[in-house]
């Protein structure tokens, strides 16, 4: 609540106060390695061959959340306390609202033949 | 639907030049082509008369151009009002073809013009009347109720108002020149498709709809921004007006739900204008995936629209009953739990596409659930009036009509909740009624009390009271006469969308229904009379004091209507009802001290580029590829112009703000205040 009084006070002065987050070099260099190594490593992966493809595609799934990570923290600049603790608080809505939504969808859509009779032997059979 | 007509754009080889457009777009039915007759006659005697009042440079440079807050939320509140009678003119003969079409009468609609009559009511009423309406309520108060001198984003605001209107444009374009969707509101593939639209209705809708969703989310945006950046300092969360809390969660369902929309209207154009298949009938392409996407959005969509209103309540409540409103963290955190009930709804608008009973039930109960916090709200609302001192001014009669009316709504609403009902209910006259009772009884009654109580506040004269009166006695009466046969029809069975019948016994309740539409149109037109009467004897109205109504929240502590700038100076909040608290404590109005204040300039940007939208829009629909191309490089060129455009800001003098303010000052000394 005092962050948002203090920016209150800022817009006061000047309603175009624009805040640039506090950002160094190392940190975007620090992001940049990261995502160029998380990229490639699902592209050695692929290329090569080395595992089989259902744990490449559980790795790589697992490598872009991180890459997601990366992004948010070194790029985008969001930490717990960015922005009087409002960034976070919206990441997470997003992040439940998102998941409603995806988890909703998928049961949803996979519910929706409960009602369907069977038409023919072959769908029949197909029926788990 | 019906196939007896001939779609009014017949299947003409497209031109380079012209797309699919040609004479053969231009209507050929009599009633549309009267209706074109007469709208371009009074465009042109419009266009006429400002131009003979030499208006143009006033309207470019005071209203087009405004980056000002108040400015923008009145215009929004002005194209609502335009596109309100539009929607309605569409009720109206839905009325009439209903009322008529019986005993082999076909009416006087053919199917393909009743179809396309039905969807444009739906998609008007929602995004072009209530949408503008409560944008332009929160664009209006918002910033005076937490005391800042502008939204976040002022050009941001203009542009997003401009993107508004080029949707309202489009859908109005649709009318003369081609056709509109005919396919429901919410434009359910397959019939949506290209293969069974071939025409160029659904995509007036999707360009419509995209372009105005732009400005849509952009306002949702600035507006959460300005709620949690630029409050008066001491004005903690739980000290916001309750106004401003419905306005903050009504803009976050907004910036989470809207791009839902976006996405699933632009799988709709992949289908329909390259060729994809994620909605067809074959190659793998599901239309139930659709109906649940654009419900993810839909459903958040109807509390973005009853939750500004909510708020609106809670204010005439609390200052027309002279009480603190009851429960102030109750409503709050209803609101909250609202909105995120909002999100967790949205299959109890088709439960029987084919879910099995545990994806019904789990909806069924979400949905019986979010009753409770809104029958919280009508609880509090009620002790507020509870020992009050009530003046029945015109919004309180509203909001009072809104409770009554409201919760008959609201309790059908549950009724539907339930699957078993619903498998009997789904699609009938009854939903129909339903969410009339509830938008109309909610929204609708909510804005005119929005409009009665600060219209005041943004130009400086009251309402006449006797046509308000009979408007609202017109109003309310008319809306049970004309929905109350509707729950008793979609009860015996009767479903949505119909054009003809034939079960003569069906006609009374028909009939029943038109006088109520009746009533309503004569609502109406006292209401547009009231405004006339009004502004006509403005100086008998005028309201000097900026507190009308002795209100509570900051907006009444301005004058009416407030200075460019708002506030001389940023108030300081040491309680809830911050106005209220300082009568009370007898604060001073100050005389001196005044400081330059910074404003943000006008510009045309916000116009140009959604000139630009319109256009593009209109090539999309009509193919006509080099004017999409060229606009979608205009509009980029013209946002980076935009960009080195440096006259930004300027500083109103102190000496002016003195100015003001001593005026002021002696105005409410006249006043005895």
């Amino acid at each position: 609540m005092s962050a948002a009084t203090t920016h209150a006070e800022q817009a006061e002065h000047d309603s175009h106060g624009i805040e640039i987050p506090h950002a160094s070099y190392r940190d975007y260099t620090i992001g940049f390695v990261l995502s160029v190594i998380l990229t490639a490593i699902p592209f050695a992966l692929v290329m090569t061959g080395a595992l089989s493809p259902a744990v490449t595609g559980v790795t790589i799934l697992g490598l872009a959340v991180v890459q997601i990570v990366v992004h948010m923290v070194y790029f985008l600049h969001m930490s717990p306390k960015a922005e009087g603790g409002w960034s976070i608080t919206s990441l997470i809505f997003t992040i439940i609202v998102v998941g409603i939504m995806l988890s909703g969808s998928l049961w949803v859509m996979s519910h929706l033949n409960t009602n369907m009779m069977p038409q023919a032997h072959e769908e029949m059979s197909q029926i788990p | 639907m019906s196939t007896d007509a001939v779609p009014s754009t017949s299947a003409a080889e497209p031109t380079f030049l012209f797309g699919k457009l040609g004479w053969n777009s231009l209507p050929h039915d009599p009633i549309v082509l009267s209706t074109m007759v007469v709208v371009i006659i009074g465009g042109i005697g419009l266009l006429a008369l400002v131009t003979r009042y030499k208006l143009w440079g006033y309207l470019w440079k005071e209203w087009f151009t405004t980056v000002d807050h108040k400015k923008i939320g009145i215009m929004y509140m002005i194209l609502g009002l335009v596109m309100f009678l539009r929607g309605f003119a569409d009720a109206i003969m839905m009325r009439l073809q209903q009322v008529m079409a019986f005993g082999g009468s076909e009416g006087y609609l053919n199917s393909h013009h009743y179809d396309q009559i039905f969807t444009a009511h739906g998609v008007i009423m929602i995004f072009f009347v209530a949408m503008p309406f409560i944008t332009g309520l929160m664009n209006y108060v918002v910033p005076l109720q937490i005391g800042a001198r502008d939204v976040s984003f002022p050009f941001l605001n203009n542009f997003s108002f401009w993107m508004t209107t080029s949707g309202a444009v489009l859908t109005m374009a649709s009318l003369f020149v081609g056709e509109f969707a005919a396919t429901g509101w919410l434009a359910y593939p397959p019939l949506s498709g290209i293969a069974y639209s071939p025409s160029v209705g659904v995509d007036y809708y999707i360009w419509a709809l995209q372009i105005a969703g732009v400005g849509t989310t952009l306002s949702g945006i600035n507006l959460i921004v300005t709620i949690l950046k630029m409050r008066a300092p001491g004005m903690g969360l739980m000290k916001m007006p309750v106004f401003t809390w419905t306005s903050l969660c009504a803009n976050i369902l907004i910036v989470a739900s809207f791009p839902v929309l976006t996405a699933v209207l632009a799988l709709l154009t992949l289908d329909r204008y390259v060729g994809t298949n994620f909605f067809t009938n074959d190659f793998g392409g599901s239309s139930m995936m659709y109906v649940n996407l654009i419900w993810i959005w839909g459903h958040p969509e109807v509390y973005i629209l009853i939750l500004p209103l909510f708020g609106v309540f809670s204010e005439v409540t609390s200052t027309f009953s002279g009480k603190k409103l009851f429960g102030y963290t109750s409503m709050v955190y209803a609101t909250v739990v609202i909105t995120i009930l909002s999100y967790v709804v949205w299959l109890h608008h088709f439960f029987t596409m084919g879910s099995g009973a545990s994806v019904n039930s789990f909806f069924g109960i979400t949905t019986m659930v979010i009753s409770i916090p809104t029958g919280a709200k009508l609880f509090n609302w009620l002790f507020t009036m509870y020992r009050g001192r009530i003046r029945y001014e015109l919004p309180m009669m509203w909001t009072v009509a809104f409770m009554l009316t409201f919760t008959i709504g609201g309790m059908t609403g549950v009724l539907l909740a339930v699957p078993p009902a619903d498998f009997v209910l789904h699609n009938s006259l009854f939903l129909i009624a339903h969410f009339h009772n509830v938008i109309i009884g909610g929204v609708l009654f909510g804005i005119f009390a929005a409009i009665n109580y600060w219209w005041p506040k943004a130009f400086g004269f009251k309402l006449d009271p006797f046509w308000g009166k009979v408007s609202f006695w017109c109003w309310v009466p008319g809306f049970w006469v004309a929905f109350m046969p509707l729950y008793v029809l979609g009860l015996m069975g009767v479903t949505r969308r119909m054009r003809v019948f034939d079960d003569p016994s069906l006609q009374i309740w028909f009939a029943i229904a038109a006088v109520g539409a009746l009533m309503i149109a004569a609502g109406i037109a006292a209401m547009l009379i009231q405004f006339a009467v009004s502004i006509w004897k403005r100086e008998a109205l005028a309201e000097t004091t900026g507190d009308p109504w002795n209100g509570r929240t900051l907006e009444w502590a301005t004058s009416s209507p407030p200075p460019d700038y708002n506030f001389a100076f940023t108030p300081r909040i040491h309680a809830l009802d911050a106005w209220y608290d300082m009568k009370a404590a007898g604060v001073e109005h100050p005389a001196e001290g005044y400081k330059d204040i910074h404003m943000p300039s006008n510009t045309g940007a916000g116009v140009i580029l959604a000139g630009i939208s319109t256009v593009a829009g209109f090539a999309l629909v009509w193919h006509i590829w080099w004017l999409a191309g060229l606009s979608m490089v205009g509009l980029i060129g013209a946002a980076i112009a935009h960009t080195f455009n440096y006259k930004r800001d300027f500083h109103i003098p102190a000496s002016q703000v003195a100015a003001t303010e001593a005026a002021r000052l002696r105005q409410l000394q006249a006043a005895g205040a």
